[in-house]
């Protein structure tokens, strides 16, 4: 009987050793496979991606609300219109796509995550499907590649038709100069080489070119509405950008070459302080100035709109605020304006004769000289 | 370990290179396995990356907050932050190293070569690259350019600031920026090791595809992730040497006189002697490898995708031929497309034109591409492991970016958005983020394959990639915002513009999310260490993947197969594969590897 009872102890014990080890290989198992995707993750997280697809539209929605406003206002400039034109139409495909595209990854994502026992489909060409989805993104970016070329082309044709003002653009760290062409409406030479700060040639032009003598060089720009600006760019220390997001125009200024732009402005500053959405702009910006001159902010005073040229390309430390007024104004407005600035000859080439009557080619190094002792 | 491998093996592969013993240096340090130069790689490339994203949260809070006083700033920057105000010059440099570091260090070093060394010789079945000694070579001098880069934060007139594209004269004249002095010298010499880094590792990938693949392992069987490696070493080699001229031809101006990129430069004024020189000239040299360095990035993170998506979707990769076909077109596109960063430089308005075109032109197989993950997605059986996550992750960014640059590759469009935050956003998305999401379903994916089998916490990679996702969107998204409005990218601050005033608050809100995607990042930090000591051991196959790595043992071998190396039967996407009557091909298992030869009754569909 005793011998019976530790029998069924023995086999009973070794049974449960037996089922102890199996689950602890079970549980060993699990523990092996703790770290990849079950089907309560796979569930979890294919929810998830459903609700980013949700985030992803939401902040959509939301940019465009909160930010839709703060965008440039319309161009003005004639070539913006079709530049703006072209933009719209580019950002309507592109919603277009990312909304679908967006939809069909995560929603993919989200129904057919992983489950116990379904079977994916072996699934691993489709020659008609690939045709399809070449041959679209084909004619799309074609009708895009044309359009866009043609506008590019317009653009960058820069030429002498219309009678162009040609204003001089010319950028050094940290601020910009304009030199107005005069009445020849011709640029006078001019090389960094020559430039002259003791007789504030600050530009170097070139004095014994006649063209140079009627120039006029201004630190604000002013335009004449309606009539074509051919910029012309330089640089005197590194590269710098001319960027003036109103017009949609923007061309680097390279040391040691001349680049060009050209656009005509087509709506004056007067009336642009008047567009809705620039009224609504100014309203917006002068709360925040007031509410930081309430807390006693420096640079806080009450902002009026005004076109500005920025500096675009990385130019050194003080490249965050190099810029220039600019003013579109009428004809009538800019002829008056242009009339009461002084002339190249009349503002510096005369005040260097009455210093150096005679000596022609000595002034400019002994000039030099005394300029660098200082 | 290695020598008991070794003995079983000895009859088959005459590599008599591994009998020496090791010591803790061979094994560790001056290693020429190619798994350990993988490790190295990667952890060299995180430290990095942890240096650029700390970066850039500083300027993001100077962005955010212009001008304010944060104790961080005195406590990091020290004298440049006077009265823990951040100084202009340093807000530059920060942009610099940021862009530097993350191009460079991180995603080109940091991913291409820790996942090329691993995955090469594991996926073609070689026992290691062709040439070990090579293999660490290149690591050491990415090692050494590092150093070079860290070091160069620390000198006087500080670092390199001109941008991570170092224009000059900006970047040549020490008398135009402070940064331009031995910052500048030092971060063109760890440059110009960077690139014999990068030019010997991309040789040996590029020998080891063409000669060490295992018997059977065609081309059009290798896997994608090889053919994004193998494509994206040959663009390495086509341009990066062309960088390599840039810089020196730059060297050569800064310090001894020459005229290759400045002229007429009259500063602090004196005219300079520089005469004929053309900076316009350099932008060419570098963007010549600047467009294609952008696919060297994004490629790898593309073929990872492609893989851990395949696996993980328990289906084949749609379009197999299409995949490769398109990895070959953005290839050879992109050493083409280069001038549509110089629309507005001043080169001549014609040459932007046939950029555009071709520019546009790489949108079609970038499209392919993603209309290819998708179908891949759809009637799988999905396992939303963090790797696979950060796979969708990656589709999405790569969409959303890339949409973007059919405005800024259109020479028109790109006229007024050109250098703004726009730009900013686009590459942002297109590039950065997706391929940090390519190189975190990369760490996820082989984790085990890289320490021992052990596996990476799979909650806290959740956490990871969700945070991450948010915040990377919540950063990106509103940044195109900024950009339309007309705000130039390197800003000190938007101060100086009252048009600029009102998007001072989206500039806060990129900024909150930007810190809260860097501290999720100490998630995967800690889930990356504490995983290398005590992550728990998975299965041999954790994934159930078809590829060759999946077929060593999880102890790390010289050689990675203690016997003969696998041959291979067929391609590396026969996932959820059956017969005609339903049944998979090898019954109860969803997948069949490639060294399992082919069934009766099987056929060799695909490809």
């Amino acid at each position: 009987m005793t011998a019976l009872l530790t029998f069924t102890v023995l086999v009973l014990v070794a049974i449960a050793i037996w089922q102890m080890t199996k689950i602890f290989e079970l549980s060993q198992n699990k523990t092996e496979r703790a770290e990849i995707a079950n089907d309560s993750d796979n569930k979890n997280n294919g929810y998830l991606l459903f609700a980013f697809l949700v985030f992803i539209y939401g902040i959509t929605i939301f940019s465009f609300a909160k930010y839709g406003k703060t965008l440039l206002p319309e161009a003005a400039s004639e070539h913006g219109g079709e530049y703006d034109q072209l933009m719209l139409v580019s950002m309507g495909i592109i919603f277009f796509v990312q909304t679908i595209t967006q939809a069909l990854l995560h929603y993919f994502g989200y129904k057919y995550r992983g489950q116990k026992g379904r079977k994916a489909l072996f699934f691993a060409d489709n020659d008609r499907l690939e045709f399809i989805w070449t041959i679209i993104p084909v004619i799309v970016l074609a009708g895009l590649i044309l359009w866009g070329l043609y506008t590019w082309t317009n653009i960058m044709d820069i030429n002498e038709d219309d009678d162009p003002l040609v204003v001089e653009l010319y950028a050094q760290q940290f601020n910009w100069t304009a030199r107005y062409s005069g009445e020849d409406n011709v640029l006078g030479e001019a090389n960094v080489r020559l430039i002259d700060i003791a007789n504030a040639n600050i530009l170097g032009l070139d004095e014994s070119d006649p063209n140079a003598e009627d120039d006029i060089i201004v630190k604000e720009l002013h335009l004449p509405v309606g009539r074509k600006v051919n910029f012309k760019m330089r640089s005197q220390d590194v590269l710098h950008s001319a960027y003036m997001p109103h017009f949609r125009a923007q061309m680097n200024c390279v040391p040691g070459m001349i680049t060009q732009f050209s656009f005509t402005p087509t709506v004056t500053t007067e009336e642009m302080r008047l567009n809705p959405d620039v009224v609504d702009k100014v309203k917006r910006t002068n709360a925040i100035r007031a509410k930081r001159a309430a807390e006693g902010i420096p640079n806080s005073d009450p902002w009026e709109f005004d076109y500005v040229l920025l500096c675009n390309k990385i130019c050194g430390k003080s490249h965050y605020n190099m810029q220039m007024k600019i003013i579109v104004e009428t004809e009538e407005e800019y002829n008056k304006w242009i009339a009461e600035q002084k002339t190249f000859k009349e503002s510096v080439m005369v005040d260097e004769t009455e210093q150096a009557f005679n000596t022609e080619d000595g002034v400019d190094i002994e000039l030099e000289d005394t300029t660098s002792e200082e | 370990m290695s020598e008991v491998a070794h003995a079983s093996h000895d009859d088959h592969h005459d590599d008599h290179g591994h009998h020496h013993k090791e010591t803790f240096i061979t094994k560790y340090i001056f290693s020429q396995d190619h798994k350990m130069i993988s490790k190295q790689y990667l952890i060299t490339g995180l430290i990095m990356g942890f240096i650029g994203i700390a970066m850039s949260l500083l300027f993001r809070m100077q962005l955010a907050w212009p001008g304010e006083s944060f104790g961080i700033f005195k406590a990091v920057l020290g004298k440049w932050a006077p009265d823990g105000v951040m100084d202009a010059d340093i807000y530059l440099a920060l942009v610099t190293i940021h862009g530097t570091l993350m191009v460079f260090f991180v995603l080109t070093q940091g991913l291409s070569g820790t996942f090329s060394n691993l995955l090469i010789p594991l996926q073609i079945g070689a026992r290691d690259m062709a040439s070990g000694f090579m293999n660490m070579i290149s690591y050491w001098m990415f090692f050494v350019s590092s150093v070079i880069m860290i070091i160069s934060l620390f000198v006087e007139a500080g670092p390199a600031a001109a941008g991570w594209t170092i224009y000059p004269p900006l970047s040549a004249l020490p008398m135009a920026q402070s940064g331009s002095g031995m910052g500048m010298t030092l971060w063109l010499v760890s440059m110009a090791i960077f690139i014999a880094s990068s030019l010997l590792g991309s040789l040996n990938y590029i020998v080891t595809v063409i000669n060490l693949r295992t018997k059977g392992m065609s081309m059009t069987r290798l896997p994608l992730t090889i053919w994004a490696f193998f494509v994206t070493a040959i663009i390495g080699v086509v341009s990066f040497p062309v960088l390599l001229s840039a810089a020196l031809l730059l060297i050569m101006d800064r310090s001894f006189g020459t005229s290759f990129f400045l002229s007429d430069i009259f500063i602090q004024g004196e005219v300079l002697h520089y005469q004929g020189g053309s900076p316009v000239l350099y932008e060419h040299l570098f963007w010549f490898l600047g467009h294609p360095e952008v696919y060297i990035v994004l490629l790898p993170a593309l073929g990872i995708t492609s893989e851990v998506m395949s696996t993980n979707a328990r289906k084949p990769i749609f379009g197999y031929r299409a995949m490769v076909a398109s990895i070959l077109a953005i290839a050879f596109l992109s050493t083409i497309v280069w001038g549509h960063h110089m629309f507005v430089s001043g080169m001549n308005p014609f040459l932007g034109s046939v950029f555009t075109f071709t520019t546009l032109l790489i949108a079609i197989p970038s499209a392919v591409k993603a209309f290819n993950y998708i179908t891949t997605l759809w009637k799988g059986n999905l396992q939303l492991n963090p790797a696979m996550l950060f796979s969708i992750g990656l589709v999405s960014t790569f969409i959303t970016g890339g949409l973007t640059g059919i405005i800024l590759g259109d020479s028109t469009l790109d006229i007024n958005v050109h250098d703004t935050y726009f730009v900013v956003a686009h590459f942002h998305l297109v590039m950065g983020i997706s391929a940090l999401y390519g190189m975190f379903a990369g760490i996820y994916h082989w984790f085990p394959k890289m320490f021992q089998g052990r596996m990476m916490n799979k909650n806290l990679g959740y956490v990871h990639f969700w945070v991450t996702a948010v915040c990377a969107y919540g950063v990106f998204f509103p940044m195109h915002f900024v950009g339309m409005a007309g705000v130039p990218r390197r800003y000190y601050e938007n101060t100086a513009f009252p048009m600029f005033d009102e998007l001072t608050n989206v500039q806060v809100l990129m900024t909150v999310f930007a810190i809260i995607a860097g501290l999720a990042q100490l998630i995967f930090v800690y889930n990356f260490i504490s995983s290398i000591f005590y992550g728990k051991k998975g299965p041999v196959n954790p994934w159930g993947s078809n590829t060759l790595e999946w077929t060593t043992p999880q102890e790390h071998i010289h050689g990675n197969w203690p016997g003969e190396i696998p041959h291979v039967y067929r391609w590396a996407y026969d996932y959820s594969k059956t017969y005609e009557n339903g049944e998979y091909i090898i019954a109860g298992q969803d997948f069949v590897p490639q060294n399992v030869p082919l069934q009766e009754n099987e056929e060799e569909l695909n490809h």
